[in-house]
């Protein structure tokens, strides 16, 4: 059908796009402004002059972060972080979120698991007693104080079993009636039918490690074992703010590399921008799941 | 089918999680016994001495309580009652406008923030609020003197609402824009035939249509109230304006893991837990009253 639109509708619509578009400049701008500064000039970043284009085209302040020792070591450690880290969520997402699918008349025992682990999600001791309760383990210094502590994700759990719990009954019964186990259902018959709902809570946990900074700053009692985040929140971030409360403020600008602060703040970015085509094209699908119901 | 000689595998899938969740979940919960004591390090949870309620009393005494309780109630239910209007308006305005292409890449672009870290938005946050920054640098093209405004305790609490609402609008947007894909498409052709404007139908089908999302996001976020964003502040606040910017979880975290004052510490953090799972308990128990919503 044709519609004859008429003058007013057509410059609604023309402002509602351009209102659009301003909101989506709004979002971005953030991140735009910070690449341009990473590839500015180190005197017109410090002097403000950069909005959204570099000032003075250079690279200068990423070759700066190679010869950063710490810098690149960080990076690292975040990286073995993500990959122990998320596997090991991904594997208690699974062992976890299957049983609990059972109903309970399959599996009497489901809805005591069910409250403990609501319970722990909803209830905790606080940070200091997780802090004390660490400490004692032994675990300062290690990565296995970044993995552990959050090793199940509850809400990961709960995401992953309302989608198993709505697979067909039809197909667990055939199943059964074939003799197959729960280890043989859960490996070679859900596993591989929920590979969206999969793709969703690792995303989610891997985000989750790669932007975790706290844990690092209270478990990691060294620079040489801090996580990116950590590096930029104890380098960057509370440089910057040190400068703002101090009454030096100028000769404190110079000193500290806008640019180099710039470059770090955009490689510790550029994971999540490269995982993020695949995040959004799951993650709403995520949202969606934690809603389902039967 | 005898389904009883599952269960053994059913339990052996469970218990490796169920023991982590007891190591890092309840034994910390049991920690919190240090919230009754004047606990020294060195002497442990067994060799510290018993004072029963003083921690409490001290928090009840001292005026920073009132102050931080002020800020973190302030700054929270500033960002829930924004939290719902600003994504509820984007959501509209979006569904509103026609061509595919534009929506989905509004989309991609708003989402983004979401992911970023407070961490490193902060960086970029202080960054661009400092003296010589964009923002000062813009509003000196208006002729409006520098502002500092990180550390100028009006200011502040606006940036930390401001920039919360930036990161998080086009996520939350979500579930208002899934709402309206639900609605029914006759609903709007039956409103044209009646002659109704495009206002006019956003008044009276739009918006009824999000009536129960919008109250069902509002009850979820009763929990909240405590949580002022802790990830958030911490990265953006500094000493001069703690006054209106710190929170419970901050003052936590420099009271105990700072100045090491671990009973008092756990005390203040024991409250909030408990009223924290209180209003929980409360916004899923109306939840699921009256939009018969559960987690599980």
């Amino acid at each position: 059908m044709v519609r004859n639109k008429t003058l007013s509708a057509r410059l609604t619509e023309t402002a509602l796009i351009a209102l659009m578009l301003l909101i989506s400049l709004v979002s971005i701008a953030p991140v735009v402004h910070t690449i341009s500064v990473s590839l500015s000039n180190t005197s017109a970043a410090a002097g403000g002059l950069v909005n959204f284009w570099p000032v003075g085209f250079n690279i200068e302040s990423y070759r700066k972060i190679i010869d950063e020792p710490h810098f690149i070591n960080s990076f690292f450690v975040s990286v073995k972080r993500v990959i122990l880290g998320g596997g090991v969520n991904f594997v208690m997402t699974v062992l976890m979120a299957y049983p609990l699918s059972r109903s309970g008349k399959e599996f009497p025992l489901r809805n005591v698991y069910m409250w403990f682990m609501l319970f722990t999600m909803l209830f905790s001791g606080g940070i200091i007693p997780l802090y004390l309760t660490v400490k004692s383990l032994g675990l300062f210094n290690s990565l296995w104080a970044l993995v552990l502590p959050g090793a199940v994700p509850v809400f990961n759990v709960v995401l992953l079993m309302n989608f198993f719990r709505n697979m067909p009954k039809e197909l667990t019964e055939a199943a059964y009636m074939d003799g197959a186990g729960p280890w043989y259902m859960l490996l070679k018959i859900f596993l591989p039918l929920s590979l969206p709902s999969l793709a969703t809570v690792t995303l989610f946990s891997v985000v989750g490690h790669w932007n975790a900074f706290f844990d690092g700053m209270i478990f990691m009692r060294s620079i040489e074992y801090y996580p990116l985040q950590t590096y930029i929140q104890q380098l960057v971030v509370q440089l910057n703010l040190s400068e703002i409360d101090s009454s030096q403020q100028e000769m404190l600008a110079k000193i500290s590399d806008k640019t180099l602060n710039a470059a770090k703040i955009v490689v510790s970015m550029v994971p999540i921008l490269v995982v993020y085509p695949f995040l959004q094209k799951y993650f709403i699908h995520g949202i969606m799941l934690g809603s389902v119901k039967e | 089918m005898n389904v009883k000689s599952y269960y053994k595998h059913y339990h052996l899938m469970l218990i490796p999680g169920i023991i982590l969740l007891i190591i890092f979940h309840i034994i910390p919960m049991l920690g919190i016994a240090i919230a009754f004591q004047d606990f020294r390090i060195g002497r442990g949870v067994f060799g510290s001495d018993w004072i029963g309620l003083d921690n409490f009393k001290y928090l009840f005494q001292i005026h920073d309580s009132s102050l931080i309780l002020y800020n973190t109630v302030f700054i929270s239910l500033c960002k829930i009652i924004a939290h719902l209007i600003v994504p509820l308006v984007f959501a509209v305005l979006l569904n509103e406008v026609r061509f595919m292409i534009v929506k989905r890449w509004v989309q991609t672009i708003v989402y983004l923030p979401h992911f970023l870290s407070w961490v490193i938005l902060a960086g970029v946050v202080i960054e661009m609020f400092s003296l010589k920054g964009i923002i000062n640098h813009t509003l000196q093209l208006f002729g409006v003197e520098p502002i500092m405004f990180l550390t100028s305790n009006t200011w502040f609490p606006a940036i930390v609402v401001g920039t919360d609402i930036w990161k998080e609008f086009g996520f939350a947007a979500i579930i208002y824009l899934a709402a309206l894909a639900g609605i029914n498409p006759s609903l709007y052709e039956a409103a044209e035939i009646d002659g109704a404007s495009r206002l006019k139908q956003i008044w009276y089908v739009t918006l009824p249509n999000l009536v129960t999302t919008t109250v069902l996001l509002a009850t979820l976020s009763i929990g909240n109230v405590l949580n002022a964003g802790f990830d958030q502040i911490f990265n953006l606040y500094n000493p001069v304006v703690y006054q209106s910017g710190d929170i419970i979880d901050t003052y936590v975290y420099r009271v105990g893991l700072v100045q090491a004052q671990y009973g008092f510490a756990t005390a203040v953090g024991l409250l909030k837990s408990i009223i924290g799972f209180i209003l929980i308990i409360i916004s899923y128990r109306i939840a699921y009253k009256f939009a018969n919503y559960r987690i599980f």
